[in-house]
């Protein structure tokens, strides 16, 4: 129990005010450890602006999403049409709704960048792989939000899209069509799937998703935050304990990132009111046909911010799974030829790759596909763990990494463009190649990140002052 | 259990009846589970609807297609040319079950089982949900080269979604994501000009 702290009978009203606070709960200790003793790199730039930008689209979500609910409908019967009445009749209601529709945009970019500026600078390495893990279990709630919240406005695109992923599930073996029934609520897509999938997307998952960036911040601020040289800025302190390189976020960074938040809003803005369709990217066409049980729109993508692992569930044919079969065959020799293993775990290894290629060939490829689309999101937990490089930023590594990096990210848009697009056997073709070498940019990580020659990294962060 | 062992010896009966009490609490949280989960399956008045639906066919041409509702899914009633029924054949070796042989009591009744899957070789009955992940294929009627099909393509439907193809009988391409053919429901005719889906015969 901490003593009570006596302040001057003379000290100003709001001193007494919040000395009786602070007696009673810790607000200025909050602020303190958070905010302005928290020290952050001097050596930050852009791309740091991303996560403050992607806790300002929470807050922008959260307040337009209680906004909406005042007026939607979750009913199969009403909702199209009182998303309409929301656009026409509710005075600003068509602010409200496009401004959620393009913050789900937004924050998809917003995210996608700040998970690549992790990348770039090894965000991830040693002591960060809990703030890591706790960014890709939001990365998933954020999934979650956006699908279930595309049902609720009950359109051709909504419904549909619904159909394909919940049947993603029933493809899992002898529990799947269950456990489709159990998501649906119902033999087809329908009132009570809509209803559940309300319910989701206004409390269950926004709860959870609170729950993990409270963890991840708070991670992020047990361990301090990494930076574009990667060097750990707690390892050179002064007299006083406080790293030579860092400087309070409040106010550094906090005015640092007014700047950020005010390029954001301006391009936000300009989308919400001059194009919050976005050309069908942010709000697809077909979603302003009321649904339709009996009729599949003629074509049929997800929203831009799902394409690529879309595309890795359309590019799982049957000769892909051939060709992961021959993969698993020749990964299987390799740990026999080279690995060094005893006998018994040699063993294991070609019993497990025998089960696995039995299991590949026997059971559809749509699940293998479901699996592939979900591991594609799996495999970015175990990062830290995958990088063995010596250094953690992208800065001081052989320049040929640069190059790797370039072609993981040029091939995630090709995926993402050919989700888009309507299947061809060529596209198909290059979404196979995609797919296996996004898999193989992080299975492959444990070997090619060791290999070539470093850089030295310095000891304190190179920054130059303006 | 390194903590007790540093601060004293273990209360082995106080232990006992602390692992029975949280196995006592566990059991009831996971039996409290169980109505929270059960409230996501089918509700009673979701089970009762699916009755038969009753289709007037006299009105359809050859080549042409109805679709009606059953279970909240669209089943399609094809009235196939002759030249059709003739393509169907032609078909069969580029067909991952051509015999329908896959699933045969799920998605073929006994008498649809044959070349074109029907009671009559002219009329395809069939649910028109792909059986990958869902969606409605599109009518590709046309036969020919046309985009997204092969250039000896005979006429059949086009998933919109990740392009899986069936033939006029509903049966899927090989090299296709969807695993097998369209589903055709129980259906039986009460004249040459009606027909009712959702029972046969045998029921």
């Amino acid at each position: 129990m901490a003593e009570m702290k006596e302040i001057s009978p003379n000290a100003p009203l709001a001193d007494k005010a919040l000395n009786w606070v602070d007696n009673r709960f810790p607000a200025s200790k909050l602020f303190k450890e958070h905010l302005s003793e928290y020290y952050a790199p001097k050596n930050f730039n852009f791309w740091y602006f991303f996560g403050s930008l992607a806790l300002l689209v929470l807050v922008i979500q959260i307040v337009t999403g209680i906004f909406l609910v005042m007026h939607y409908k979750p009913d199969a019967a009403q909702a199209f049409a009182s998303v309409e009445y929301i656009m026409r009749d509710v005075p600003w209601g068509w602010l409200m709704r496009t401004t959620h529709s393009t913050g789900a945009s937004a924050f998809f970019i917003v995210v996608y960048l700040h998970m690549f500026r992790g990348l770039l600078y090894g965000s991830y390495r040693k002591p960060r792989e809990l703030i890591w893990i706790f960014g890709c279990a939001i990365f998933l709630c954020l999934m979650g939000e956006a699908f279930f919240g595309y049902l609720l406005p009950w359109g051709q695109m909504s419904y549909w899209g619904a159909q394909v992923i919940v049947n993603l599930f029933a493809a899992i073996p002898f529990i799947g069509p269950d456990l489709a029934l159990l998501i649906r609520g119902d033999y087809v897509v329908s009132d009570a799937t809509l209803n559940r999938f309300f319910s989701f997307h206004v409390i269950a998952i926004p709860l959870v998703l609170l729950g993990l960036v409270a963890a991840h911040i708070l991670a992020l601020h047990e361990v301090g935050s990494n930076n574009p040289d990667g060097v750990e800025i707690k390892a050179k302190k002064d007299a006083r304990g406080i790293p030579l390189d860092g400087i309070p976020f409040h106010p550094y960074y906090t005015v640092h990132d007014i700047l950020g938040v005010s390029v954001f809003l301006l391009v936000f803005s300009a989308i919400v009111f001059f194009a919050p369709e976005a050309g069908g990217y942010f709000l697809e066409y077909n979603n302003f046909i009321p649904a339709d049980s009996l009729k599949t729109p003629l074509h049929i993508a997800p929203v831009w911010y799902f394409t690529p692992y879309y595309s890795m569930l359309r590019a799982t044919t049957d000769q892909m799974v051939y060709a992961l079969a021959a993969i698993v065959v020749v990964a299987s020799l390799w740990v026999l030829v080279k690995a060094k293993l005893g006998p018994v775990l040699k063993g294991l290894v070609v019993v497990a790759a025998a089960v696995l290629i039995a299991l590949l060939l026997t059971l559809d490829a749509k699940f293998w596909g479901v699996v592939t689309m979900g591991g594609a999101v799996v495999i970015l937990f175990f990062l830290p763990w995958l990088d063995q490089s010596p250094v953690k930023s992208i800065r001081y590594r052989p320049d040929w990494h640069k190059a790797i990096y370039a072609v993981f990210v040029l091939f995630f848009f090709v995926l993402g463009y050919l989700g888009i697009q309507p299947p061809t056997p060529t596209g198909t073709f290059i979404a196979q190649v995609g797919t296996l070498l996004y898999f193989a940019f992080f299975l492959l990580m444990p070997w090619w990140s060791r290999l070539g020659t470093f850089k030295p990294v310095p000891d304190r962060v190179s920054f130059v002052a303006h | 259990m390194s903590e007790a062992t540093l601060s004293g010896p273990v209360d082995k009966e106080k232990r006992t009846w602390l692992i029975a009490s949280c196995a006592m609490g566990g059991a009831g949280a996971v039996a409290v589970a169980v109505p929270f989960v059960q409230t996501f399956t089918p509700s009673e008045r979701a089970k009762a609807a699916g009755a038969a639906v009753e289709v007037d066919i006299s009105n359809l041409k050859p080549g042409e297609k109805l679709t009606v509702e059953w279970r909240g899914k669209p089943v399609w009633v094809v009235r196939r040319t002759p030249e059709q029924v003739a393509a169907l054949k032609k078909n069969d070796t580029q067909l991952a079950d051509p015999q329908s042989a896959r699933k045969p009591d799920e998605l073929t009744p006994v008498y649809a089982r044959n070349e074109g899957r029907s009671i009559k070789p002219e009329i395809l009955v069939v649910v028109g949900i792909c059986s990958h992940l869902g969606c409605s294929p599109s009518d590709k009627f046309q036969p020919g080269a046309q985009p997204s099909l092969p250039d000896d393509w005979n006429g059949g439907f086009l998933c919109p979604c990740h392009g899986s193809t069936f033939d006029l009988a509903g049966r899927v391409f090989k090299n296709k994501p969807a695993p097998d053919n369209l589903e055709v429901p129980q259906h039986m005719y009460l004249s040459d000009t009606r027909l009712i889906i959702g029972e046969d015969k045998k029921a």
